[in-house]
């Protein structure tokens, strides 16, 4: 790679600047402000606070409670992930394959990305409500009797639906493109070597898809933990009762339902821990296995 | 921004001071809110009616989203000096507001100071004392203030051949009739404020050591007896035998089987009159919350939900006296008695209620007196109400757990055990937010 050298030194800080302030700004100055307000009990208001070391982290992590929570922001992860990256790579290779009437084809699948997680909640919240939902008339076919608000697998399970079916746009996009860039004489001369196009998926396709795979991977489990608050919020109507939560929504719930400063600023730290450790875990050792060209 | 609001203040005085009274600058204040549809036009009329009533004095109201939302702007805004000059705060965050000493003006100091003659009998039974300190000083001006009745279906009733139940005792004894005419007897919006709040006020029980937490937040503790746990294990019966529905924690899930001429009873608040009359086809009626005659002593009073106006502190007298001329408007018997029909939330004062039963209005409208007859029963020492903080999380334990209740996760003896465990750590936690 060749050096290039600036004239003055101060240049590619001048030029690192506005970077530089943003993430300090928005990022490490209110971490920071959250880190030293997880050690206190305060007062909303500002009149009042008391130093209380690591309660606020004893407490938090010794409720039930929260224990339940993390439990389903974890299964709930799994399940947003798996399920919108494999359903994409499905419709991705199916429609990588069509020939005629592909750009509408590939169009109906897009469009959903353009909804905004709170609208895709609320059509959720359509679709299952306990009253009028047409999918629970449909269920109701089946004999399962769903009730979105009273039981805790329904409302799981509505939540799970709404996330996949606002995910699998994005990662359909980056599959295609992904496919795309395969190159023919790659796979012309797979299928001269082997006739089974299974076979030739997973051991020629797939690890070619692999970047484009790992990088998704990253995107959705990002999505599954942070993005989907707008979807938990519409479906559980800001009353979270005997329903799923996320990790992210209690600490809104504490924070800024309950005012609850120090509780959920110890609940955000966590959170800012196991995302790094999140990070170290899947470039030290999933980005190894992955073969950029 | 406070000191360009201090400025500009100080021009419009100049301005007054240097030009006649005809061009007269009129000082702002403002309201944030949490009442939507139908009750922020309400609002918005009432702003207008006193901006026109005189010219001192401007209110502008601002929607602010739910009650939680508006807390929580008004506490940004606080802690960023541009707080509103009154803020609407609700029931279960009125710990908050109230423990945060120097946050408001008592609505009482507010008015007195203005040379507002106030005295606090002149409001009605279950209000009067509910945002109140421990030494009966009235802190927040209660503003739409219901109670929790019993809404009942005529048509269903009839159908059943039964009247609606004074008592659980009577409930029990006419469900399976409803239920036998193809009703689901009963179903209700909000458990820890029906079923828990008011139950203990309708049965004068005890509901936190520490005065009911009027008396402060250190050490304050929930108490919960035999009476409720019998209650909810028979709710839990009723509605294995389909005589009871939940449809989980959120309010309209649970009324609209009500609406929709589904269920046949239905608790909810006095002040959900204006939209039931508005939206179901069928006759209805009101009537008082039941009670179970087998506890000693029941049949009391209950006390109100909803929210009060609190005056914010850090306001230059100018407007705080605005403030308090905006409390006396609000408070007499004229607008309280509008509200009251617009709305159906309680009047507030003695006066408004003697001018809404000269005026004849329960006369075509009886079941809109239901609330404040209720309100007025006679009280008890657990009846005025209760004082908690990090209440909203506290009622989040209590929906949870009942929620358990229902779907038959736990015991009631359970859910019990760990509603006071995590309340009282909630209760322990808030004490140490004030630094003492």
């Amino acid at each position: 790679m060749k050096k290039v050298q600036f004239r003055s030194w101060w240049i590619p800080y001048a030029l690192l600047l506005p970077q530089l302030a943003i993430v300090t700004i928005f990022f490490l100055w209110p971490a920071a402000e959250a880190v030293q307000s997880s050690f206190y009990l305060e007062d909303p208001f500002g009149f009042g606070s008391t130093f209380v070391g690591l309660d606020n982290f004893t407490d938090m992590l010794t409720s039930t409670d929260y224990g339940r929570v993390a439990r389903f922001t974890g299964v709930f992860t799994l399940f947003v992930t798996f399920l919108s990256l494999g359903i994409a790579l499905l419709l991705a290779v199916k429609a990588d394959k069509v020939l005629r009437g592909a750009s509408t084809y590939k169009t109906l699948l897009m469009w959903v990305y353009a909804v905004a997680p709170p609208v895709a909640g609320l059509i959720g919240v359509l679709l299952f409500d306990q009253h009028v939902g047409p999918l629970v008339d449909f269920f109701a076919l089946f004999g399962w009797k769903m009730q979105i608000g009273v039981n805790y697998f329904d409302t799981s399970f509505a939540m799970v639906t709404t996330a996949v079916w606002k995910q699998i746009p994005v990662n359909f996009i980056f599959f295609l493109s992904g496919l795309q860039g395969i190159s023919k004489s790659v796979q012309e001369a797979a299928s001269i070597d082997c006739r089974s196009g299974m076979r030739r998926f997973w051991t020629v396709t797939f690890p070619l898809l692999a970047p484009t795979g790992f990088f998704l991977l990253i995107i959705n489990i990002t999505y599954a933990f942070f993005d989907t608050f707008g979807i938990v919020d519409v479906i559980v109507k800001n009353e979270p009762g005997n329903n799923p939560v996320t990790l992210v929504y209690k600490v809104y719930l504490d924070g800024f339902r309950g005012n609850d400063l120090g509780g959920s600023s110890a609940q955000s730290v966590i959170l800012m821990a196991m995302v790094f450790v999140l990070t170290v875990i899947q470039f030290r050792l999933i980005e190894r296995r992955v073969h950029y060209t | 921004m406070a000191y360009r609001k201090t400025v500009a203040s100080l021009v419009a005085a100049a301005a007054l001071v240097g030009t006649s009274s005809a061009s007269y600058a009129a000082t702002d204040i403002s309201w944030w809110h949490a009442m939507g549809g139908r009750l922020g036009e309400v609002v918005v009329d009432i702003a207008n009616g006193y901006n026109a009533s005189q010219d001192a004095c401007k209110i502008t109201p601002v929607f602010k989203g739910t009650y939680e939302e508006t807390l929580t702007a008004g506490i940004a805004a606080f802690r960023a000096g541009e707080q509103p000059n009154v803020l609407q705060v609700f029931d279960a965050g009125a710990a908050t507001i109230i423990g945060a000493k120097g946050a408001v003006i008592p609505a009482q100091d507010i008015l007195e100071n203005a040379g507002v003659a106030f005295n606090i009998e002149d409001y009605i039974d279950g209000v009067r004392y509910f945002y109140a300190d421990s030494d009966g000083k009235m802190i927040g001006m209660p503003f739409n203030s219901s109670t929790p009745i019993l809404y009942t279906n005529e048509d269903a009733l009839k159908k059943a051949g039964v009247e609606a139940p004074k008592t659980w005792e009577e409930f029990q004894e006419i469900a399976p009739k409803l239920k036998e005419a193809g009703y689901v007897p009963l179903a209700q919006s909000h458990l820890p404020w029906i079923f828990t709040e008011n139950f203990k006020s309708r049965h004068n029980l005890q509901f936190a050591t520490n005065n009911n937490g009027y008396d402060g937040a250190k050490d304050t503790k929930l108490v919960f007896g035999d009476p409720i746990k019998n209650h909810f294990t028979a709710v839990k019966g009723w509605l294995d035998d389909g005589l009871f529905g939940y449809y989980g924690t959120g309010w309209g899930d649970n009324q609209t089987p009500f609406n929709e001429g589904k269920v046949a009873m239905w608790l909810g608040s006095s002040g959900s009159f204006g939209g039931i009359s508005k939206t179901v086809e069928f006759p209805f009626s009101a009537t008082y919350l039941p009670y179970w005659d087998a506890v000693d002593g029941a049949g009391t009073g209950t006390f109100i939900g909803g929210a009060a106006l609190f005056s914010m502190a850090g306001k230059p007298d100018e407007e705080n006296k605005c403030v308090a001329s905006f409390f006396q408007y609000l408070t007499s018997p004229e607008v309280q008695y509008m509200w009251h029909k617009e709305t159906g939330y309680v009047p507030i004062t003695n006066a408004a209620y003697e001018l809404a039963k000269t005026d004849g209005y329960y006369k075509e409208a009886p079941a809109a007196e239901i609330g404040i007859k209720q309100l007025t029963l006679p009280g008890g020492d657990w009846t005025k109400g209760y004082r908690m903080g990090f209440y909203v999380q506290i009622r989040d334990v209590m929906n949870r757990e009942y929620g358990k209740i229902m779907s038959g996760e736990t015991s009631v003896e359970d859910a019990f055990k760990t509603i006071e465990a995590d309340g009282n750590k909630l209760l322990e936690r808030f004490s140490k937010t004030t630094g003492n």
